[in-house]
């Protein structure tokens, strides 16, 4: 249609005059809205408060300044306990992740109720905070590492699951095909036609997904399920600003290893 | 020997991809199946071997009949059936060695394959198969290393080592180009003749039919409208098979030389 006839030779344009007016009639309506909130947020703001957080802010920066260096000595501990939060939780979580994935790919699932099952699964493990988990477990295994390790574990099955499957639906179905026509078993199908084409992508997601939970973890200690949080919590009951920023720069720090490791990695496998 | 009885294949989708076909290949016998696109060439091919299951008819291979055959026995049966690909399907992640061995996964159980265990003998022979399709410095290069007509010299490989009576071959030049094509042509003829395998072989180009073949088929819609030897593609068949269109030039180069530059007159469809 966007095709006119004028007097020197057709005109294209891409959309139509109609098309072209309902666009712009959407962006005004999605301006109004904007306006309409931002009103709203600004008469529930007490805005006394706001113009103080520059003070406020200040405040807490002279107090956390200089860190308290020789808290050190008590952070390496939940350092290393953070990690290995991190790294058991995703081992554990990829261990699962895998088959619930095979399950779950349509090409692969044995039945669509599994397929459903697995589903759901997956979405609810994902919808459900790591914190909220660790919140639960820590009633349930006690306060400690073992609960935010089954909290990280938990949480990141349903992330991992979803993507490996994903990659799974993609695959190249006639290397599968070849597979069976060699008269391999589904079994054998599934070893030599479909795991070499997502083997990529699991180290992929494994490495990826232990990035995302060096950082989830550090956070875990804040409800007792163990890690540097645990520190970090401890020292802001107390007021201890100076161990506050001690903790929050080894936080920064382990999160900034950590996100280099998964990018070497990462690198290495693709 | 190789038997269809007035097979028939429905798609879900309402499309009658093959009526009535019947034919019968004796051991050793080379066939080309030729027709235009949509013609059920592949749709034949794949019921032989049930990645497509035949909604009427019977196909017997020796005496065994195929059609009613269980999970298990078809795994069998799949095993006297060798297979090659247009885009030649090998594992590409997957080393040229894995690739061949591949092809004894009916033979060997789960636990074998998945360790790569295959018995000493099944290594040996793929030595031997890539040393006789040129291949041996390859072995250990991983399949996606490898040049089109390489790969599928690999799927070739992979489906002698099944000791097959039979050799199913969907489009095995269509995607390298002319002198590949005919090399790749001449190998299988080879390696059928010293095996004394039977094939039936789906190719689009009229002229490597006419040189690599003993029998042509052509189909059309579905349906066998030419069977008889290479020599008797006229243009009037030919035209009957794929419509109107000057076949002249398309009929008169067929000797068989390596070094033959004008050969990509004969792709015709």
């Amino acid at each position: 249609m966007p095709m006119i006839q004028a007097t020197d030779g057709p005109i294209w344009r891409k959309r139509t005059p109609l098309k072209q007016w309902l666009i712009w009639g959407g962006w005004l309506v999605g301006l109004c809205i904007a306006v309409y909130a931002w009103q709203l947020i600004s008469e529930k703001t007490i805005w006394m408060f706001v113009w103080d957080a520059p003070r406020q802010m200040a405040d807490i920066g002279t107090r956390m300044v200089p860190p308290d260096w020789s808290y050190m000595d008590k952070l390496w501990r939940p350092v290393w306990d953070t990690l290995n939060i991190a790294t058991i939780g995703t081992a554990i979580a990829m261990v699962l992740a895998v088959p619930i994935a095979f399950l779950a790919a349509h090409n692969t699932t044995p039945h669509k109720s599994v397929r459903a099952v697995m589903l759901f699964i997956i979405v609810g493990t994902r919808s459900v905070n790591s914190l909220i988990w660790a919140l639960l477990l820590v009633v349930i295994v006690g306060p400690g590492v073992l609960a935010g390790t089954i909290a990280i574990g938990f949480r990141s099955i349903g992330g991992c699951a979803k993507l490996i499957y994903e990659a799974i639906e993609e695959i190249d179905q006639t290397q599968v095909e070849a597979i069976e026509a060699t008269g391999g078993s589904r079994a054998q199908q599934m070893v030599y036609g479909i795991v070499p084409q997502i083997l990529p992508t699991i180290a992929g997601v494994g490495v990826f997904r232990w990035d995302i939970n060096v950082r989830g973890s550090t956070i875990l200690g804040i409800v007792g399920a163990g890690g540097i949080g645990v520190q970090l919590n401890a020292s802001i009951n107390v007021l201890a600003w100076t161990q506050v920023s001690m903790v929050l720069i080894v936080i920064l720090g382990t999160v900034f290893v950590s996100e280099y490791i998964s990018a070497k990695v990462r690198g290495a496998i693709i | 020997m190789l038997r269809l009885e007035n097979l028939s294949k429905r798609y879900k989708t309402g499309d009658l991809a093959l009526k009535n076909v019947s034919l019968e290949i004796p051991d050793g016998q080379l066939v080309a199946l030729i027709g235009p696109s949509g013609a059920g060439k592949s749709t034949l091919i794949r019921c032989v071997n049930r990645l497509v299951d035949a909604t009427e008819g019977k196909i017997h291979l020796g005496d065994r009949e195929i059609t009613g055959l269980s999970m298990a026995e078809l795994r069998r049966a799949r095993r006297r059936m060798g297979m090659i690909f247009q885009e030649y399907a090998l594992v590409e992640r997957l080393t040229v060695m894995e690739n061949v061995l591949s092809g004894r996964l009916g033979y060997v159980n789960f636990w074998q394959s998945l360790f790569r265990k295959f018995p000493k003998e099944n290594v040996r022979e793929a030595y031997r198969l890539l040393d006789r399709v040129g291949l041996m410095h390859m072995a250990d290069k991983r399949a996606d290393e490898l040049s089109g007509g390489q790969r599928q010299r690999v799927g070739i490989c992979r489906a002698l080592i099944q000791h097959p009576e039979l050799l199913l071959v969907d489009e095995p030049t269509a995607s390298l180009d002319p002198k590949t094509s005919r090399q790749i042509m001449r190998l299988i003829r080879e390696l059928c003749e010293e095996r004394g395998l039977a094939a039936i072989i789906n190719i689009h180009d009229v002229a490597l039919a006419r040189m690599f073949s003993e029998r042509v088929i052509g189909l059309k819609l579905g349906e066998i409208v030419y069977d008889g030897s290479p020599d008797g593609l006229t243009p009037d068949v030919l035209t009957e098979i794929y419509g109107e269109e000057d076949w002249e030039a398309t009929i008169e180069k067929v000797e068989d030389d390596d070094e033959s530059e004008a050969s990509d007159d004969g792709r015709a469809a």
